[in-house]
């Protein structure tokens, strides 16, 4: 489980900062959107890692406070989530604004002379 | 938790956002109203921060529970002097950037005055959150709206530059994230003061993890501050950004400033145990570097709004520089440098519009070259003789007057008080006399002096320029709301100077009150005054 989730989260943000590193303004939305998965997943699982647990309670058992995840990076995670999609959307926005006032969709608004 | 005056801690944080969200309701065509709004909003910010400076200059920290929750659950606002401090620079900053928007600038595109507020909010939040994660949710707020500010007025330069600017702003607070939670899983908090107070009893194992995150949360506070390497988005971003917004966003990268001071000195001070004075190093280094950088964008610059991006790199590196030296009396200098800087980059970045107007297109853009290929003199010979004896327009001079100021200030000459604030850090920082000079002390003499040397240069070059080489022929139409705020920003500078006694006083209990936390934590675990742990 560890492990699956370590290298979801490798994968993301190993493909999120190589996007972020590439000359087309849409490919540095994309990278920075998989990037912030890859926050997102990180906030989540530290919040320790369990697999087959009962959402809640499992049927006839009281439960102690052991059985609970701690729901503090559940609500990390969700105030990151609403910040990162309106900043995504906001950027959405000034990329296309870029686009349309420079007519190129280099992050530096030209292309490079070859 | 009862009298009115108790809330008056999140009153910072309510009353621009109630201004806010009111302006968007009034809607944009009622123009009139949406900007008396926004003075009144602006001028209770400054009657609290006055208010709340006062507050603050005791010995105990004052806090606010939200809902009343006991610290440890709930939020707290925290209000020690230095946040005391930073309110007062927002609440001044933002009166005097509103006024002068009035002028023009917050016809030149949609939703200024609410994102303005919005920014204030931010930034006042920023100040008072005693807890990490709600830093970054005010770092959000204040960033979200100043990607609103930056962008404010559209044209390629500033979406450009607006681009870069919400890119690395929105890694840097991905990387605020990651620091947050790592260390939420190793220590099991994000309340700063309760953090604090977990410092020393972390085990070995974990120890380095959790430096790891703080170091990462770090980055992201020093990406704000634009310390070199990761400040090369700032002197394009300001320089594009309109004039009123240029102002309000020069505090932003004090707010980077403004969390290293706060975290770094209240988790790593003396209590930390092995982690004490964690990266110390880093920010002395990287603040000599940034200083350097800077040094070097002074002199290279040639249009004015640059020059003032280039004033903020070397603030901001002198701050950093003289948070690293980790010394009580030093750092109590740098925040009586940092007020004494804000309101001179403020004063400045107002100033360059005024300046500008009027002046033919790219006059600046080739000033030097010009200058160094002797080009146009004959001209500027025929010219010199029909200026003789004509008297400087009077609003030139006022300008003029207000240039050398600015200039005073951002290079640290007396009498002003940017040369106080230098002569404060470097005497602290060389001890007492008789004593061999440390490495440190030596550097940042040379480092201070030597930036202050480049923007003496810088601003004589670009005065001469500006005023004397080519005068514009008709002075500049300037409005009284335009004129006012600078003039009042630099007569607080003024009065910071004639005030130099109870303003250091004060930076200097706010210094001693960051490196030995004791009321900060006291403050906010007043639950249990007697041993908090």
């Amino acid at each position: 489980m560890e492990l699956i989730a370590s290298l979801a989260i490798g994968v993301l943000a190993g493909s999120g900062v190589w996007l972020l590193l590439r000359p087309r303004t849409f490919q540095v939305i994309v990278g920075l959107a998989l990037l912030s998965y890859a926050v997102n997943l990180f906030i989540f699982s530290t919040g320790g890692l369990r697999s087959g647990a009962a959402a809640i309670l499992r049927g006839g058992e009281t439960g102690s406070l052991a059985d609970y995840a701690d729901p503090l990076p559940q609500a990390l995670v969700l105030t990151a989530i609403v910040i990162g999609f309106a900043t995504t959307a906001l950027l959405l926005v000034v990329l296309l604004a870029a686009r349309g006032l420079t007519g190129s969709d280099h992050v530096d608004g030209r292309e490079r002379e070859r | 938790m009862t009298g009115l005056a108790d809330h008056l801690l999140i009153a910072p944080i309510v009353v621009p956002m109630i201004a806010g969200a009111a302006m968007i309701l009034i809607g944009e065509r009622r123009r009139n109203l949406v900007a008396l709004v926004g003075l009144v909003s602006t001028i209770t910010l400054l009657l609290l921060a006055g208010t709340l400076l006062a507050l603050a200059n005791e010995p105990t920290v004052r806090i606010y529970r939200l809902g009343d929750w006991p610290s440890l659950f709930g939020i707290v606002l925290v209000l020690d002097r230095l946040s005391a401090v930073m309110l007062g620079l927002a609440a001044v900053l933002g009166f005097s950037a509103f006024l002068f928007s009035l002028g023009r600038w917050h016809r030149a595109g949609a939703f200024f005055h609410p994102l303005f507020q919005f920014q204030l909010m931010g930034l006042n939040g920023a100040f008072l959150t005693g807890d990490l994660f709600n830093l970054f949710v005010f770092f959000e707020v204040m960033l979200a709206a100043s990607y609103g500010m930056a962008l404010h007025g559209s044209g390629v330069a500033r979406v450009r530059a607006g681009l870069h600017y919400l890119v690395v702003n929105l890694l840097a607070s991905l990387l605020f994230l990651v620091g947050v939670s790592v260390v939420y899983g190793i220590a099991g908090t994000l309340n700063m003061a309760d953090l604090a107070l977990r410092m020393r009893d972390i085990v070995a194992e974990d120890r380095g993890l959790l430096e790891t995150g703080l170091a990462v949360m770090g980055i992201a506070f020093l990406v704000k501050a634009a310390m070199w390497p990761m400040g090369f988005w700032l002197p394009p971003t300001y320089a594009a950004a309109t004039t009123p917004a240029a102002a309000i966003l020069s505090i932003l990268s004090k707010v980077g400033i403004y969390s290293v001071l706060r975290v770094w000195l209240l988790l790593f001070g003396g209590e930390a145990g092995a982690s004490a004075g964690f990266g110390a190093n880093w920010l002395l280094v990287g603040g000599l570097l940034t200083i350097a950088f800077g040094t070097i964008a002074v002199l290279a610059t040639q249009n004015l709004p640059r020059l003032a991006g280039a004033s903020v790199l070397i603030s901001s590196g002198t701050l950093l520089a003289a948070i690293g030296a980790g010394q009580v009396a030093v750092t109590g200098g740098a925040l009586y440098y940092m007020v004494s800087s804000v309101l001179a980059i403020g004063a400045f970045f107002l100033l360059i519009e005024l300046v500008e107007r009027g002046r033919e297109v790219g006059a600046d853009v080739l000033a030097v070259t010009r200058a160094a290929f002797g080009a146009r003199e004959e001209e500027e010979e025929l010219e010199e003789q029909e200026v003789v004896g004509v008297v400087i327009p009077g609003t030139l001079a006022i300008l003029g007057v207000a240039f050398m100021t600015c200039a005073l200030l951002l290079a640290g000459l007396p009498p002003l008080s940017g040369f106080l604030a230098k002569f404060t850090m470097l005497s602290a920082v060389l001890g007492p006399e008789g004593e061999p000079v440390h490495r440190t002390a030596s550097a940042l003499m040379i480092g201070f002096i030597v930036s202050g040397f480049a923007t003496v240069i810088a601003m004589v070059r670009t005065g001469i320029d500006v005023f004397w080489t080519n005068p514009v022929r008709r002075p500049p139409r300037i409005g009284v709301v335009e004129i006012g705020p600078i003039a009042l920003l630099l007569l607080l500078c003024a009065a910071l100077t004639a005030g130099a006694g109870p303003a250091m006083g004060y930076m200097q209990a706010a210094a001693r009150e960051l490196h030995t936390p004791v009321a900060y934590l006291h403050g906010v675990f007043t639950g249990r005054p007697d041993n908090p742990r």
